[in-house]
């Protein structure tokens, strides 16, 4: 190497981050549709100037009832709306589980047999489709007003939720304990209940504790359509302006959803 | 293990007495719990109408059945509203989420004593109450439309994103941000260099699952007003036209599907 | 060059380090050596504050590190460069700002953020990724390296900052035998090169002796040796290291490793306190 060529090939060295999007043409037909679709969303948003003005009144009676909630006036309504939704979390999670067990080993591709995997799969995703609220208001149209309906619409999700992550907690197990198993001569079931169930266990247990929350803030919703439960309080309350009943049960719900969460961390610290 | 001593011979267990007790105990206690809510619940339903409730669906599907097509031309624009309240909630909401989770994780908030409590306080607050509920209380304030619908959507998907996120902070490698700190890097720059690279992809991945969560829930939105397709939704099972319903749930459920497809593409290519 | 005084660290009632005095003059590569547990990781760390002191001084040079304020020790940090045993690098990022993140104590926030460093220290960097044996490989990311190379990465970082100490904390613990040889030498030459002192704990006592100029011994957090790698002998080792055969060959550095290995799982269920608490410290 001459002394010439040296410095004029250490300046012409410039360093630029690589783009994350290699393709030039591809990056910025990306950020300009990005920007297109942003300002088409935001144009169709309507605001009514009007209705907002209007609104800033309810909006202080509604932070004057957040302000002072009042649990007394309605207590035996909201006693018995929460009474509900906590019996209809527990049954339905319960259920849930228990009938989301068979249908979860039966959906895990690397323990069912073809068919009952494809049927076990499909259930699934039926039952995962509908919101929550469509559900319950079909099953309100069936079994008619009140908490069997808000049952039935929990059960529901509760089997899709758990049999879905059941089913993918199963299928990512270590398989050399269950060839280990299978090699002492086991029955499916024995292979199941020494090999599958101690790998899937903890998780399933923190799943269904997960559930058992989200079922009971599922129950002040499925209310408002007639499926009984803290939600049927709710919306009455709402229908009257009762904005200070409105804030007692919202502030409970928050506040027995965080006392849950405490819970079942303190649960899975003992227990997992 | 337990081993039990009895008559000279080694007897095995898996509890030993006192476990087993306490397992048996729980599982009674849990199970008494149950039948004693499964009771509360039989004596509030009125079980003639759950008999009967195979003739309803039967006549519910009748109802249903041929499916008005022709009233599917009329539901582009609500079905596009739904999809842009979604986006745009999603948006807003990790664009609230994102600095509350910093505020959140214990490794990043700038005062455990003080701001932690605080930020987890408006993170489960946010998680608690549903969209749907969001919305009712913003269509009191706002009117009914979209704008209802957006903002709950943002303020339910706070404390979803917020809390995966913080949780996902409160896990990265100090090793890392140890080595960025030995430099003589400045805080800002720790975070730049050292945390945001690695929780980049699962920031990403959050994002993109909340957003097809709220897809869903935007098609309900408008059951209470916020917006949407729900509210064709509410409209036609007020006046029981049910062969409008069916095509409403057909196209609801088609886009969940493929707003599912979407997100899960999406995201194994980013992580 | 670097003075070590009196330094103590304790997490709770256990004692990491106890009355650790030493040292340091300028260009000396320092080997510290014992078993995992003895306190190693917790005195280099204690030198930049990233842990910090229970009591005791640090000198670089004229400066108290020990005293200085958060924003004082970041300036001083620059002068002290650090290599880590998992690399540390930042995997999601290329190789290049992976190596210019050295220069971030001298780089203003924005212009770091956008990634626009000055082209002096782009320069040096392509230097400095052409001597460690990286050139090339700028655009990589950082965990599609192998070991070796990641290791040189985070060589590079460290000298980046110009430094004049270096803290290496077990650079050859995640490496095969003959990389770890690679890594230790090239350490070692650069050091040489430069000027720069180090100090550099390891668990390979053979690889100490070859390429370092003094050796530390530490145990249960208190110096117990402090001498040329020649005065290294059986009696010594087994007052660092406890009791084992010593003056049996390690034949080839592969054996040499494995012995190592051994020597590791002993110490760590005696030690098993200690390491929890470095846990809760990192």
């Amino acid at each position: 190497m001459s002394e010439v060529t040296q410095p004029t090939n250490q300046t012409v060295r410039t360093w630029r981050r690589p783009p994350q999007i290699k393709d030039p043409r591809l990056r910025w037909a990306l950020y300009i549709g990005s920007v297109a679709y942003l300002c088409l969303a935001l144009a169709s948003v309507e605001i009514d100037v009007a209705r907002l003005v209007e609104g800033t009144v309810r909006a202080k009676s509604l932070f004057a009832g957040v302000l002072s909630p009042d649990f007394v006036t309605r207590w035996t309504d909201i006693r018995a709306g929460f009474a509900e939704s906590l019996t209809m979390t527990v049954v339905s999670t319960v259920l849930g589980v228990l009938l989301s067990i068979p249908i979860g080993l039966g959906a895990a591709r690397n323990l069912a047999w073809r068919p009952v995997y494809l049927v076990c799969r499909s259930i699934l995703a039926v039952s995962r489709a509908f919101h929550e609220l469509i559900v319950a208001v079909l099953f309100v149209a069936m079994f008619g007003f009140g908490p069997f309906a808000g049952l039935m619409t929990l059960v529901v999700s509760t089997v899709g939720f758990l049999g879905k992550l059941l089913a993918e907690e199963v299928e990512s197990i270590e398989w050399n304990a269950v060839e280990a198993v299978t090699s002492t001569g086991a029955s499916w079931l024995q292979r199941v209940v020494y090999a599958v169930v101690p790998q899937v266990l903890p998780r399933y247990l923190g799943l269904t504790l997960y559930r058992l929350d989200i079922n009971f803030r599922d129950s002040a919703v499925i209310g408002l359509v007639g499926a009984g439960g803290i939600g049927a309080t709710l919306n009455t309350a709402f229908d009257r302006y009762e904005f200070d009943a409105v804030a007692a049960i919202l502030l409970m719900i928050i506040g027995i959803v965080l006392c849950a969460e405490y819970a079942a961390s303190a649960i899975r610290k003992r227990v997992l | 293990m337990p081993i039990i001593e009895k008559d000279g011979e080694k007897i095995w267990r898996r509890r030993d007495p006192k476990t087993a007790l306490i397992h048996w105990l729980t599982t009674l206690g849990i199970a008494l719990v149950v039948v004693y809510c499964a009771r509360q619940i039989s004596a509030q339903t009125t079980w003639d109408f759950v008999w009967t409730s195979g003739l309803q669906a039967q006549d519910l599907a009748n109802r249903m059945m041929p499916p008005k097509f022709s009233y599917a031309s009329e539901l582009w624009t609500p079905l596009i509203d739904t999809i842009h309240i979604a986006t745009l909630g999603t948006l807003l909401g990790i664009m609230i989420a994102a600095p509350l989770a910093f505020l959140t994780a214990r490794n990043t908030t700038p005062s455990r004593l003080f701001v932690r409590p605080i930020a987890l306080f408006l993170l489960v607050t946010s998680r608690s109450v549903n969209s749907i509920i969001w919305a009712l209380l913003l269509v009191v304030i706002l009117g009914p439309g979209m704008l209802s619908g957006i903002l709950a959507i943002a303020l339910r998907s706070v404390g979803f994103v917020g809390k995966l996120l913080y949780e996902s902070i409160e896990e990265i490698d100090t090793r890392t941000v140890e080595a960025i700190t030995a430099t003589g890097a400045t805080g800002p720059q720790i975070l730049t260099y050292g945390v945001i690279p690695q929780i980049a992809p699962t920031f990403t991945g959050i994002s993109i699952y909340r957003w097809d969560i709220n897809i869903r829930e935007a098609t309900v939105l408008g059951l209470v007003g916020a917006g949407g397709i729900g509210m064709e939704l509410q409209a036609s099972i007020d006046t029981l036209a049910w062969s409008q319903v069916s095509i409403l749930f057909l196209l609801i459920l088609s886009t969940v599907v493929l707003s599912e497809w979407v997100s899960a593409r999406a995201r194994s290519a980013v992580t | 060059m670097l003075k070590i005084q009196g330094l103590h660290k304790r997490y709770g009632a256990f004692a990491a380090l106890t009355d650790v005095t030493l040292t340091i003059a300028p260009g000396e590569l320092v080997s510290l050596i014992g078993p995992s547990g003895a306190g190693k990781s917790t005195l280099i760390r204690c030198v930049n504050r990233l842990v910090e002191p229970t009591s005791g001084k640090v000198l670089l040079k004229d400066t108290e590190l020990t005293g200085l304020s958060r924003s004082a020790l970041r300036l001083e940090r620059r002068r002290i460069g650090m290599i880590f045993q998992d690399y540390a690098l930042v995997n999601r990022l290329t190789v290049m700002e992976n190596v210019l993140s050295g220069r971030l104590g001298y780089t203003s926030f924005f212009k770091s953020l956008v990634r626009r460093f000055p082209q002096a220290d782009v320069d040096q960097a392509f230097a400095l990724l052409e001597r460690v044996g990286l050139e090339g490989l700028h655009d990589r990311r950082a965990d599609a390296l192998s070991g070796g190379q990641r290791q040189r990465v985070g060589i590079a970082r460290a000298l980046l900052q110009s430094p004049e100490l270096l803290l290496v904390d077990e650079p050859t613990a995640s490496l095969d035998p003959r990389t770890a040889r690679q890594i230790m030498r090239l350490i070692a030459e650069l050091c040489r090169e430069r000027g720069l002192a180090a100090i550099i704990n390891i668990h390979d006592v053979p690889l100490a002796q070859q390429f370092t100029d003094r050796i530390i011994g530490l145990a249960a957090g208190k110096l117990i040796f402090d001498g040329l790698p020649g005065d290294l002998d059986n009696s010594v080792l087994t007052k660092i290291y406890g009791g084992e055969d010593w003056s049996q060959p390690a034949a080839s550095a592969e054996d040499a490793d494995d012995f190592e290995d051994g020597d590791d799982s002993a110490a760590d269920g005696t030690l098993d306190a200690l390491t929890k608490t470095d846990g809760v410290s990192a």
